[in-house]
């Protein structure tokens, strides 16, 4: 059965359209649909409801190293209350998930999964477990969500000192507060602009979606669904678990080369990776340059051979064009170079563009 | 929601407007708010033979696609090309986006007047 965010009244009331996502109910879109939600966060803010998010907390003498060795990146010498992306890969190379690690301090990170991947990620941890490193899921401890665009931090700033916010991109406050009720809040974010990830014990995340939406009036926020969270992070080419990898897919073939650090000692997946150097396969950025939308599972060809396939695709709001993210044999990769992608029968000609599709100004 | 009294209504959510012997096919209201934010549309050629009951083309959201499909059997005399670059015409005025002009037709499926039309929407708004 379905399980409900501790937001699922405010959805609706809010008149969210709710669908069922990585075993949760979701609001897919509100009123506004999708497209206004995408663009709104690209010039205003949003606010998302991210609660189905899994959280894991990884603690004791040994987590360190015991990061180092589950995980493909180096956490080695990361520093309170900074956060890092990782892949989390299997023996085959593959990836199990990826992740974010948030360092609260020495022996006690905080680990933020994906909701659809929860119960296998923490399965893959508990069988990995060591002496000297406990793995306990607080999943249902907490509610979260995302104040996204270029607003995000005036809208904060209402709520809370300026010396609370985090500045720096991935790095985060453990000991927040807003209006009395404690809350992390971390910036980072699954949309390529600024923003804030605000977790916040469950039963309290209803009353700081209610402040955050007050406060955000003026400011032109709006709550926003699933919908325009999958395209905001195609556009700025963000990958998506179960799309741009899977369990047989390496992070490297997807992209996230920098987040596995070959060079630490070893780590689960270390080897396999190894042996399949040079890469086969590689990520590409497709845009639409005939009529149609590109969409995902569909075959790539360069001219009559078959080279690849999509992982995601959609119309992306903002650039006004059709994209997708890819995986293609890697010695066909060009920038500038046409290919041709089926989708359901009709031929789409797409053209090889660098990543990410959309990257903010700084 | 808006069904216009002039109009008669496919239980797939077609609307169809006659002038003199030919017919002009478009989606209702309810249908597109259903359907979301459309980014594309694909419609037949001048020419092309509809066949009552078969997709006479396509839109899509950006979730999803969804085949529109021919209330009548004909053939096509005229598509609305705006809509090729404007689809959120169909969104903003779905009575005014038609989509084909149907002439020559040969077959006519049983057709909602306005009420029944709306009837149906509402039931299956209440399903969604």
């Amino acid at each position: 059965m379905e399980k409900k965010t501790p937001l699922y009244d405010t959805h609706v009331k809010y008149g969210g359209s709710i669908v069922e996502f990585g075993g949760f109910l979701l609001p897919v879109q509100y009123e506004t649909g999708i497209k206004k939600e995408h663009l709104t966060v690209r010039t205003e803010c949003g606010l998302f409801d991210v609660s189905h998010m899994g959280e894991i907390l990884v603690q004791g003498p040994k987590s360190l190293d015991w990061l180092n060795y589950v995980l493909t990146n180096d956490f080695t010498g990361m520093k309170d209350g900074r956060a890092r992306y990782s892949p989390m890969c299997n023996e085959q190379g593959g990836t199990v998930d990826d992740l974010i690690v948030y360092k609260r301090g020495d022996d006690d990170y905080f680990v933020v999964v994906n909701a659809a991947n929860k119960d296998k990620d923490y399965g893959w941890m508990k069988a990995h477990e060591q002496e000297g490193v406990t793995v306990t899921d607080v999943s249902d401890q907490y509610g979260q969500l995302a104040l996204q665009g270029p607003k995000a931090q005036t809208i904060l700033e209402k709520l809370v000192p300026a010396d609370m916010i985090p500045e720096g991109y991935y790095t985060a406050n453990f000991h927040g507060e807003i209006k009395g009720i404690p809350c992390i809040i971390s910036r980072t974010g699954y949309t390529g602009e600024d923003g804030f990830e605000i977790y916040m014990a469950a039963d309290k995340a209803a009353e700081i979606w209610e402040i955050l939406m007050e406060a955000g009036k003026d400011q032109g926020l709006i709550p926003c669904g699933l919908g325009a969270r999958d395209t905001l992070r195609l556009e700025a080419a963000m990958p998506l678990y179960g799309h741009e990898m899977n369990d047989e897919i390496s992070p490297k073939t997807a992209g996230l080369g920098f987040a596995v650090k070959m060079d630490k000692p070893d780590f689960i997946g270390k080897e396999a990776m190894e042996k399949a150097m040079p890469l086969q396969k590689r990520r590409a950025g497709l845009k639409a340059v005939s009529r149609g939308i590109l969409r995902e599972h569909c075959e790539v060809f360069d001219g009559e051979e078959k080279i690849g396939e999509t992982t995601s695709g959609t119309f992306l709001p903002y650039l006004g064009g059709s994209y997708a993210l890819s995986i293609i044999d890697a010695d066909k990769y060009e920038v500038g170079k046409t290919l041709r992608v089926v989708v359901r029968g009709r031929s789409i000609d797409a053209e090889i563009v660098p990543l990410p599709f959309y990257k903010r100004e700084k | 929601m808006n069904f216009p009294k002039e109009l008669k209504y496919s239980k797939t959510h077609e609307w169809i407007r006659y002038e003199g012997d030919a017919a002009f096919i478009g989606i209702s209201d309810y249908a597109q708010h259903a359907l979301g934010d459309l980014v594309f549309v694909n419609l037949p050629e001048p020419g092309d033979e509809l066949v009552m009951g078969e997709a006479l083309g396509d839109v899509e959201s950006v979730k999803a696609v969804s085949d529109i499909f021919s209330p009548v059997s004909g053939t096509v005399l005229e598509i609305n090309e705006e809509l090729l670059d404007s689809p959120e015409k169909i969104n903003e005025e779905p009575y005014e986006a038609w989509f084909v002009k149907v002439g020559d037709i040969t077959e006519t499926e049983e057709l909602l007047d306005a009420d029944a039309y709306e009837a149906l929407a509402e039931e299956e708004e209440a399903n969604a």
